[in-house]
């Protein structure tokens, strides 16, 4: 099977008033129909190669690479117009907090609906049988009800339910995760993993779950890159991560506190300078 | 002589009750967490405590005195509150200097010079941070200031908001660490609210669940590492920190 | 590491003094990148100089009458002509920039903290104070500025000083509303909670805490609003309810000029480029301070 996507040598800089900064510094990765990870703490330049495939680094920021293939198509030579298109239809992403991401004036089924509009025709009762059939997979129990709901009707869980509805109506071929979870309760975080992981694997699609969670990334990815000062320091299979070999990733492994934790105290990487 | 006695206590916001008869009882120099997810009003709890919920029925006893609702002055010497987020607690325009002297001189306690030099010492914070202002501070360092400011007027209670959840796990290490050596240094008394159980099990001695506005539970942090806590809500809490253990 | 750039610059000050002067130092560096607001700064510079050395830059008196050289063209004698008196209309122009500032520096230090302070006290309260000093404001917003400014006049009889202090009546409620706004959001801040559990008092809060967050917002609108109330001034003047004659008034001017306008056009074009120019500059200078202060419109890096 031939990569989805493809990204070599990647690069996101923004000017500051001190010298231009690399967030990303050359990445390269190469993405199947399969779930890749990339965990990282805050600063590590994730998120900003999440947005960056979807070209969504706002001026003054720069994206270049030697490469970036989604699919065959070459994203950087794509114009905006065509990257809009491309856009929630073939790749979509979903953000860490539904609250900015829902449009509080629409209701929720019009904003599905909406986001299958903009890439199909459809008939009316179409689009509402879509639409309920697709809040029924993100396992929401009367979708008639929610249909007619207003963002700020519903749950935080209930909210990113949505979000992901409206993402995967389209059936893109590469969904990205950015913190899906880390707005909602613990409870709530697996039941919505769970059905990402459900309909990537029912679909075939791509996933890149973007998180600061080591144990969540292992446990819903098949391949993890760990990211540190915009490089990747570690690549593994999930399920090797405990076994992970860069000091950064056993430092970031041991400095989480265990239900049963029996440490007096937590082993603390070292940075460089306090970083400011 | 309990540090920290609640009973019986229900706390509205507007007409609607937040929170059902909590009851529970903090000894002093114990560590105590209030263990919920959202809405289970665990942090309104903690806000009827410090004075900011001010409708609230039932008892808070603090060191052998009741508390009446809102602020008093002679109460924030002995107990002082640490706030999740550190981007949102701290005043933007004042530099870190400004916001550990400002408890000072609310309470007319001379020598600020020196006391604020301790208390960034006890918290890890290096001289040459005294003059910056807080968008110069990383996280972890902006945290360390709000517990310098908690701690600047020598409480013997300390009110924590999920002080690590809005922190990376490598940062959220080095301020539990720091949280417990400041407690066993200076002989605080703890009462933290979080989600997170993992937290609890490194930090506390002592936990009560609540769901709904209510204690489901009260336990000690033994029977949490051994899983042996009997309310199902509880168990099903564990289960999921222990399925893939949220940092 | 000797010099003073670096000093002002340093990551660690040593002091109060030099974090305050860093800050401002990072501030003025980024105003003086936008080259509007820098258009902005030197035409109200210049209108400061011009007052102050009026007498230095002016050729003529500004009230000395001259009948034999009535309504002379721009010449190298008379920079601007003259007047139906036979004034000299460029020291006219410059000695009513000493008006002009007066006006809006006693405006802006009338209004702008009695609506400060009326907006924090009502957004921090908030209930029953709240209510009742926003309804006083809300009826003196309801009203146009320039009418009821023209009333005030009319009630207190017209006069430079009687302008000022209608002018200044007719703009603070505009500034009680922003300062509330800006409090409402501060006062559910977690840092004002922090200062409140350490016992500080509400005045303590009020004055150390939410004012100097609410300031720059303020020195903003102040800025902008500095246009308008030349303007007003100088339609008060313009009807003959500001200055008096034979002050120097820019919208005096322009009305006395008006009879003119057909044949002698600079007895009225001149103080009107000069009301236009500095309204401008004010304009360009507050847009310039919202982009540095106003983390809201994007605080860069």
């Amino acid at each position: 099977m031939s990569a989805l996507l493809e990204i070599e040598n990647l690069r996101v800089t923004f000017p500051t008033a001190r010298g231009p900064i690399d967030v990303v510094k050359g990445l390269s990765l190469t993405l199947g129909r399969e779930r890749l990870g990339i965990v990282g703490e805050s600063g590590s330049g994730k998120s900003m190669t999440g947005r960056s495939i979807l070209r969504l680094i706002r001026a003054p920021g720069k994206v270049t690479a030697d490469k970036l293939r989604f699919d065959g198509i070459d994203l950087l030579a794509q114009s905006e117009r065509q990257m809009r298109s491309i856009r929630g239809a073939r790749i979509s992403m979903v953000m860490q907090d539904p609250k900015f991401s829902l449009n509080p004036v629409m209701t929720i089924g019009d904003q599905i609906a909406e986001a299958l509009l903009t890439h199909q025709k459809l008939g009316r009762a179409d689009i509402r049988g879509r639409t309920l059939a697709m809040l029924e997979a993100v396992r929401i129990n009367d979708p008639e009800r929610v249909l007619g709901l207003y963002p700020h009707e519903v749950s935080g869980g209930m909210g990113q339910r949505v979000m992901i509805a409206m993402m995967l109506i389209p059936e893109p071929d590469l969904l990205i995760a950015d913190e899906p979870t880390s707005a909602l309760d613990v409870s709530v975080q697996a039941q919505v993993l769970e059905i990402i992981d459900d309909l990537v694997k029912r679909k075939g699609m791509g996933l890149i779950l973007i998180s600061h969670d080591l144990d969540l990334v292992s446990a819903y990815c098949d391949r993890i890159l760990v990211m540190r000062g915009g490089e990747v320091v570690e690549e593994c299979v999930a399920g090797e991560l405990r076994n992970a070999k860069h000091p950064y990733t056993r430092g970031l492994l041991a400095s989480i506190p265990r239900l049963d934790e029996d440490r007096e105290e937590l082993p603390v990487l070292q940075r460089d300078e306090a970083s400011t | 002589m309990s540090a920290l006695k609640i009973e019986n206590l229900d706390i509205s916001y507007g007409d609607s009750k937040v929170t059902h008869g909590i009851g529970f009882d903090v000894a002093e120099g114990e560590s105590f967490a209030l263990v919920g997810e959202s809405g289970s009003g665990k942090t309104t709890v903690l806000k009827a405590i410090a004075g900011m919920a001010r409708s609230w029925t039932g008892s808070i006893t603090a060191f052998g005195h009741a508390r009446t609702p809102g602020i008093d002055r002679g109460f924030a010497r002995q107990c002082q509150m640490v706030f999740q987020d550190p981007y949102g607690s701290l005043h933007p325009r004042k530099t870190v200097d400004a916001t550990l002297s400002e408890p000072l001189a609310i309470h007319g306690v001379g020598d600020s010079g020196a006391r604020v030099d301790e208390v960034m010492q006890s918290v890890g914070l290096d001289r040459r941070f005294r003059f910056r202002f807080p968008h110069q501070l990383s996280g972890g360092q902006r945290q360390r200031v709000a517990i310098a400011r908690a701690l600047i007027l020598k409480p013997k209670l300390l009110l924590l908001d999920e002080p690590t959840s809005a922190l990376d796990v490598s940062v959220q290490a080095e301020i539990l660490n720091l949280l417990k050596r400041l407690r066993r240094e200076q002989g605080l008394t703890y009462l933290m609210v979080t989600h997170n159980l993992p937290v609890v099990s490194f930090l506390c001695d002592r936990l009560a669940v609540m769901r709904h506005g209510r204690v489901v539970e009260v336990a000690s942090v033994d029977q949490l590492k051994r899983g042996e806590l009997q309310d199902p809500y509880s168990r099903e809490l564990t289960r999921f920190s222990a399925s893939h253990p949220k940092t | 590491m000797a010099t003073t750039r670096d000093w002002l610059l340093d990551d660690s000050p040593s002091s109060r003094l030099q974090a305050r002067l860093g800050r401002s130092y990072r501030l003025s560096r980024a105003l003086a990148r936008n080259p509007l607001a820098m258009v902005g700064a030197i035409i109200v510079l210049t209108l400061i100089l011009v007052a102050l050395f009026a007498p230095w830059i002016a050729t003529h008196s500004p009230i000395g009458q001259d009948l034999a050289n009535r309504l002379k063209p721009p010449s190298a004698e008379n920079w601007m002509g003259t007047d139906e008196l036979g004034r000299d209309i460029w020291s006219r122009v410059v000695y009513g920039a000493r008006i002009t500032l007066m006006i809006v520096a006693l405006v802006a230090v009338l209004a702008a903290p009695v609506g400060l302070v009326i907006g924090a006290v009502a957004g921090y309260f908030g209930g029953w104070t709240d209510r009742i000093l926003m309804g006083i404001t809300d009826i003196f917003l309801s009203m146009p500025k320039l009418i009821l400014a023209l009333a005030f006049v009319a009630a207190l009889g017209p006069g430079i000083q009687n302008a000022i202090i209608a002018i200044a009546i007719a703009t603070w409620p505009g500034y009680a509303r922003i300062a509330r706004a800006e409090t409402l959001t501060i006062r559910n801040s977690e840092f004002v909670a922090a200062v409140e559990l350490q016992g500080a008092s509400s005045l303590r809060v009020i004055v150390n805490h939410i004012l100097p967050l609410c300031t720059s917002s303020m020195i903003i609108r102040v800025t902008l609003d500095m246009a308008g109330i030349i303007l007003t001034a100088a339609g008060l003047g313009f009807i003959g309810l500001g200055a008096q004659p034979p002050l120097p008034e820019w919208g005096a001017m322009i009305s006395r000029g008006r009879s003119f306008i057909l044949d002698q056009w600079w007895v009225a074009t001149m103080p009107g480029f000069a009301i236009v120019i500095v309204s401008l500059g004010f304009c360009f200078l507050g847009d310039g301070l919202r982009d540095v202060l106003d983390p809201k419109h994007g605080d860069r890096q």
